[in-house]
């Protein structure tokens, strides 16, 4: 909310300065977001009255006028607004002045005529946001007076980010009513004004829906001034409050919206068929609002309706052709309390914020109607004069907040606030809220004043208590320590260790958006439809990801267009999957290179990252769990459909999958070097399995190597596993040394060099038993996989 | 005389032996030398061996002589060898020097996103005080991530969270705190926990970001007070910054704590003068918090009168840019690896 400080010191004044007053209140729970001027810096400026204007003999469009600025002083100015005339009174910038932007105002001559000064626009004094010409003052203007003095532009505007509970402080009186108590001060609340009744037309109200509508307060005023101006000390309030003057009876029911925080609404009663009703809206009913917007109703939206037709939104907004307009003679003035629950969202579905809305939404004070609406019509009478007739009343009392008892208990708040504070404070805080409280000997009974309606459980006066003592009044105590043992699993990994490993293998954490444009994810993962968001960012972030790779080749591609020949990344976070009717988020870790293996060096041969060195960094992860994993040969639709594995546990369950990025893919993204990739799921991974230990063997172990050949397709694993498998007790371990194609072996054949290492536990093994064994592996291998030693 | 003869021929011996050994340029060639002085035929072998030719009376005069020479000829080979392999480990030496000044084999290392940084010493120090890392599903249920935590529908603290919603009850988290319901219901006090990840707002500009990082704090025991609340956060910020900042704690509104506030560190960018950072207030926000409210409670089915507990949730981005310096905040998610190499 945004005010002037000038009119909250109308109602209390206490002796502290702005900068003092803005910090009280941030320290009270109304966050204070800026304190400007009220205008920007100007001098020399002051009232000036036209009172000769005769068009320029050498151009069109100026007019040569005669302009007194008191004390019979009378100067020659020039001026070029069409709206210029003799007899108006204007604000006068006059030698020397100084207005905003460092414009400096000197005598001049334009087109052959001395000008000394200018007659000013709002807008060139930082007054308005758009220019009609000149700023015309009021006839009584003091001629000579500065404007600065006339306009009270010394004042201070506040701005105040009001959170939600604090409806009772979106106006000056509420403020008010809180800097008072903050500073002990008096605060001047305001008189119910005493209207006479002048006429005697009372328009028919129906309320359909009093629990939505609880009171009604409805009043004729007849025959008011068409075209009546708005006093320009209220336009000026309306401007420091952020709004701008709409005419003198709708800038009366805003003025009066800032100053008690009571919404009112004015109807032009011409426009208004019979009965006023207040209902629900029918559904697919439509109403054309001020602000030009048609809308369609939903039949849980209240209205306020004639006998034939909706008028306006019930709290929101008014209808375009019921309301008032510079030419409205008779008015109907409505000043109603709606519920709270009847308004909240409604605005929001139709795309409004209004005043209105806004404050009805978080509540109004209940008792506050009578008042607004008498202060209302002797605003409006003075400005625009009127005959008012008597006020019709509505009201449900039954449906009216009746605001409740609440027990505070003496306990509870010294438990909560971890600080006993004395009797009397506390009765104090609480009379100085505006509640009225009576000793119990548990506590307090306390019953909170009509406009604290958020005020309703015991942790509200806790609250209320602990802010108005002060938050820094209050104790620091160090919590207790905890005195179990903290759990150490030796069962589980952290994801902090398995990042640790990559970052020691050289990749940088990446961190991209869980949404991502869906046609993207669909190049990685064809075969699943992503969640799409009902009111996304953007396209490019509508879907949430169905696997991480996108983000994470985006984030290679930022790199590699900006000079970057090595990139390795990876990411660890939720991946999102439909699978059937359940969703599933799947906690992944993934990761993406390209370029060579080291950075430039002068010192060994600088290779581009292949299959093998990405299998390494997924055999590493794994290691920190002492899993023992395999890969298996894989299919994914983003990936080269030969150099693509999958990463599975002992008991075959499929944990991962990596390879390098299908040629066509790389194609299609535009990247010209290969990518490879991985993704496993971290659920498994971030088991750990106990260490079990296994006797040492005291006799030593020989190595036996072999040389075969075998068909291409045959795969290492299968090789080594089936020797393992077959002579398990005494073969420890069989490792690949080298594999080999081109002279000397056939064509589709391969060679490989395999290393046993052989050991018993009871024995040495002699040299007949070893080649027995040997032999043993070469016949099965022949047999199993037509494997040939070679020569 | 024969003895003459012998002490002539001795003496050019070792004359020949002394150039042949200063000649030997290695110790291949010195050891060639040996062999062919002491070797099986070598000289001096052939000297002893004529030896048994002279009278027995001249015999161990000649002996003598000819062993005082083998001595003179082992002592000079012996020197030589010394000398030799001292300039063959000096020409060693000098072969292998090599410029240390040359970079290494640069097994480079990678590092971890600055977001992650945080985390960590967030959990670390949060750690200390027993709050354990708990975590919960990004994509929530209105349940969860409103109504539980007292924003029930159309309230407009619902307006504060700018809300990405798949449905009318699916959504994105736009905090952590649903994980603080999802642990409520399922364990027991008293409880200490903290729960970071990733929340969305559907707000993006050059201050916002449609994702970004929270933890969300609680602990609930039977006297957990606003005083415990003070001085855990108090305590944390000073140990995050490891500066003696001033913290102030400010009245604010959170429909799922009361009393709530909101907590402020001296700037640590100005040490609190005022500047562009702290918008000239010399203060800046840095966590929200409370004591949970009592619908709150009532909703994961914890006895209020029994329990009391307090919450809170801080901003990671915000922390790392205020500890680092980052004065950015898109630079989080742009990944790219001229900004993160500079946290590893």
């Amino acid at each position: 909310m945004q005010f002037s400080e000038a009119w909250l010191r109308e109602w209390v004044n206490p002796p502290v300065d702005s900068q003092q007053l803005a910090h009280q209140l941030t320290m009270a729970g109304l966050e204070v977001d800026s304190i400007e001027p009220a205008a920007l810096q100007f001098t020399s400026v002051v009232i000036g009255e036209v009172v000769d204007c005769q068009p320029h003999p050498d151009a069109d469009r100026l007019t040569v006028c005669q302009v007194s600025v008191g004390e019979e002083k009378q100067l020659q100015i020039v001026c070029g607004a069409n709206n210029v005339k003799a007899g108006i009174r204007v604000p006068t910038a006059i030698e020397g002045a100084e207005l905003p932007d460092n414009f400096k105002i000197k005598a001049t001559i334009l087109r052959g005529i001395q000008s000394a000064g200018m007659l000013c626009a709002a807008t060139e004094l930082g007054l308005g946001d758009q220019s009609d010409g000149l700023m015309i003052l009021p006839a009584d203007a003091p001629v000579g007076e500065d404007i600065r003095d006339y306009l009270q532009l010394e004042d201070t505007i506040f701005e105040v980010d009001l959170t939600p509970n604090r409806a009772d402080c979106l106006s000056i009186r509420g403020i008010a009513r809180e800097v008072a108590l903050l500073n002990q001060s008096h605060y001047q609340s305001q008189e119910t004004p005493a209207i006479s009744i002048a006429a005697e037309k009372q328009h028919l109200i129906q309320v359909d829906e009093p629990a939505s509508c609880p009171l009604y307060l409805g009043r004729v005023i007849e025959n008011v001034k068409p075209f009546a101006v708005t006093p320009l000390w209220m336009q000026e309030r309306l401007r420091r409050s952020g709004l701008r003057s709409l005419g003198a009876v709708i800038d009366v029911t805003n003025y009066v919206l800032l100053e008690l925080g009571q919404p009112l609404h004015a109807f032009d009663l011409d426009k208004i068929s019979g009965t006023i009703h207040v209902r629900f809206a029918a559904k697919g009913e439509k109403l054309l609002l001020l602000n030009d917007q048609e809308i369609e109703m939903s039949d849980t939206t209240l209205v306020i309706a004639d006998d034939e037709k909706a008028l306006a939104l019930a709290g929101i907004m008014g209808g375009s052709q019921s309301a008032v307009s510079d030419n409205t003679i008779d008015l109907l003035l409505e000043c109603a309390f709606f519920s709270p629950k009847v308004i909240m969202g409604k605005a929001r579905n139709y795309g409004l914020h209004t005043d209105s809305s806004h404050r009805f939404e978080r509540g109004v004070d209940p008792e506050l109607q009578t008042h607004a609406i008498e202060y209302a019509t002797q605003l409006i009478i003075s400005i625009a004069g009127g005959r008012p007739g008597p006020i019709v009343d509505v009201k449900s009392e039954q449906d009216l907040p009746s605001g409740n008892t609440i027990l505070l208990r003496r306990k509870r708040l010294s438990q909560v606030l971890g600080q006993e504070l004395e009797d009397q404070r506390v009765t104090d805080i609480l009379n100085g809220l505006g509640m009225s409280c009576s000793i119990k000997e548990s506590g307090w009974e306390v019953r909170p004043p009509s406009f604290r309606f958020d005020v309703a459980i015991e942790a509200d006066l806790v609250e209320e208590i602990a802010r108005i003592h002060g938050y820094d009044q209050l104790p620091k105590r160090q919590i207790k320590m905890p005195v179990e043992l903290s759990e150490y699993s030796e069962t589980a990994v952290t994801l902090d260790r398995l990042k640790d490993i990559l970052v020691d293998r050289d990749y940088q954490e990446a961190i991209t958006f869980s949404f991502g444009d869906s046609d993207l994810l669909q190049q990685f993962e064809p075969e699943l439809s992503g969640l799409v968001l009902k009111n996304p960012i953007s396209s490019e972030l509508s879907t949430m990801r169905t696997s991480l790779w996108p983000g994470l080749i985006q984030a290679l591609q930022y790199n590699l267009n900006r000079q970057q020949e090595r990139v390795r990344l990876f990411e660890s976070g939720l991946k999102f999957i439909r699978e059937n009717e359940e969703l599933l988020q799947n906690y992944v870790l993934a990761g993406a290179i390209t370029g060579t293996i080291q950075p430039l060096s002068w010192t060994t041969e600088n290779r581009t990252v292949d299959f093998f060195d990405i299998k390494a960094d997924i055999e590493a992860i794994f290691g920190a769990g002492r899993h023992k994993i395999q890969f298996t040969t894989g299919k994914h639709p983003a990936l080269h459909p030969g150099q693509t594995a999958f990463v599975r546990l002992d008991d075959g369950a499929k944990v991962g999958v990596l390879g390098m990025l299908h040629p066509e893919l790389e194609k299609q993204l535009g990247f010209d070097r290969n990518v490879f990739v991985f993704e496993i799921n971290l659920v498994d991974t971030l088991k750990r399995n106990v260490p079990h230990f296994e006797v040492l063997s005291r006799f030593p172990a020989v190595r036996r190597d072999l040389s075969i050949t075998v068909k291409n397709n045959v795969l290492a694993d299968d090789l080594v596993n089936a020797i393992l498998k077959f002579e398990g007790s005494l073969i420890k371990n069989v490792t690949i040394f080298d594999v080999y194609h081109g002279k000397g072996v056939e064509s589709g054949y391969k060679s490989v060099a395999l290393a046993l290492i052989l050991q018993d536990k009871m024995k040495t093994l002699t040299d007949v038993e070893i080649d027995a064994i040997v032999s043993g592996v070469l016949v099965f291998l022949e047999e199993k996989f037509d494997a040939r030693l070679r020569d | 005389m024969e003895t003459d003869l012998a002490t002539n021929s001795l003496e050019t011996m070792l004359a020949d032996a002394q150039k042949a050994i200063s000649a030997a340029e290695n110790q291949h060639a010195l050891d060639q030398v040996r062999v062919e002085f002491l070797g099986k035929k070598g000289l001096f072998t052939q000297q002893m061996k004529k030896l048994s030719k002279l009278p027995i009376g001249q015999r161990p005069a000649a002996g003598q002589l000819i062993n005082q020479a083998k001595s003179q000829f082992q002592n000079l080979l012996e020197s030589r060898k010394q000398l030799l392999s001292q300039q063959e480990l000096e020409q060693r030496l000098a072969a292998e020097t090599i410029d240390v000044t040359l970079p290494s084999r640069c097994y480079t290392r990678g590092g971890l996103h600055p977001v992650t940084h945080t985390l960590r010493r967030i959990q670390s120090i949060l750690g200390s005080a027993g709050f354990k890392v708990e975590t919960g599903p990004e994509i929530e249920d209105d349940f969860h991530n409103f109504e539980a935590l007292n924003i029930p529908d159309h309230h407009p603290a619902r307006a504060m969270h700018d809300t990405f919603y798949f449905d009318q009850h699916t959504l994105l988290r736009t905090h952590t705190s649903p994980v603080q319901v999802r642990v409520m219901q399922n364990q027991k006090p008293p409880l200490r926990v903290i729960a970071p990840g990733r929340v969305f707002r559907c707000d993006s500009d050059l201050t916002h970001s449609p994702m970004f990082h929270q933890v969300e704090g609680f602990m609930v025991d039977d006297d957990v007070s606003f005083a415990d609340l003070k001085g855990l956060l108090y305590d944390f910020l000073r140990a995050f910054f490891e500066r003696d900042v001033d913290v102030r704690f400010r009245p604010s509104y959170f429909p799922f704590t009361e009393p709530s506030a909101e907590v402020d560190i001296e700037c640590v960018i100005c040490n609190g003068d005022g500047c562009r950072v702290c918008s000239h207030t010399g203060w800046l926000e840095v966590l929200g918090c409370g004591m949970i409210h009592p619908h709150v409670f009532e909703s994961v089915n914890i006895d209020s009168d029994e329990f009391t507990g307090f919450a809170f949730g801080m901003g990671v981005e915000r922390l790392a840019m205020l500890r680092y310096g980052i004065n950015d905040l898109r630079l989080f998610f742009e990944n790219d690896l001229r900004f993160l190499s500079q946290f590893n």
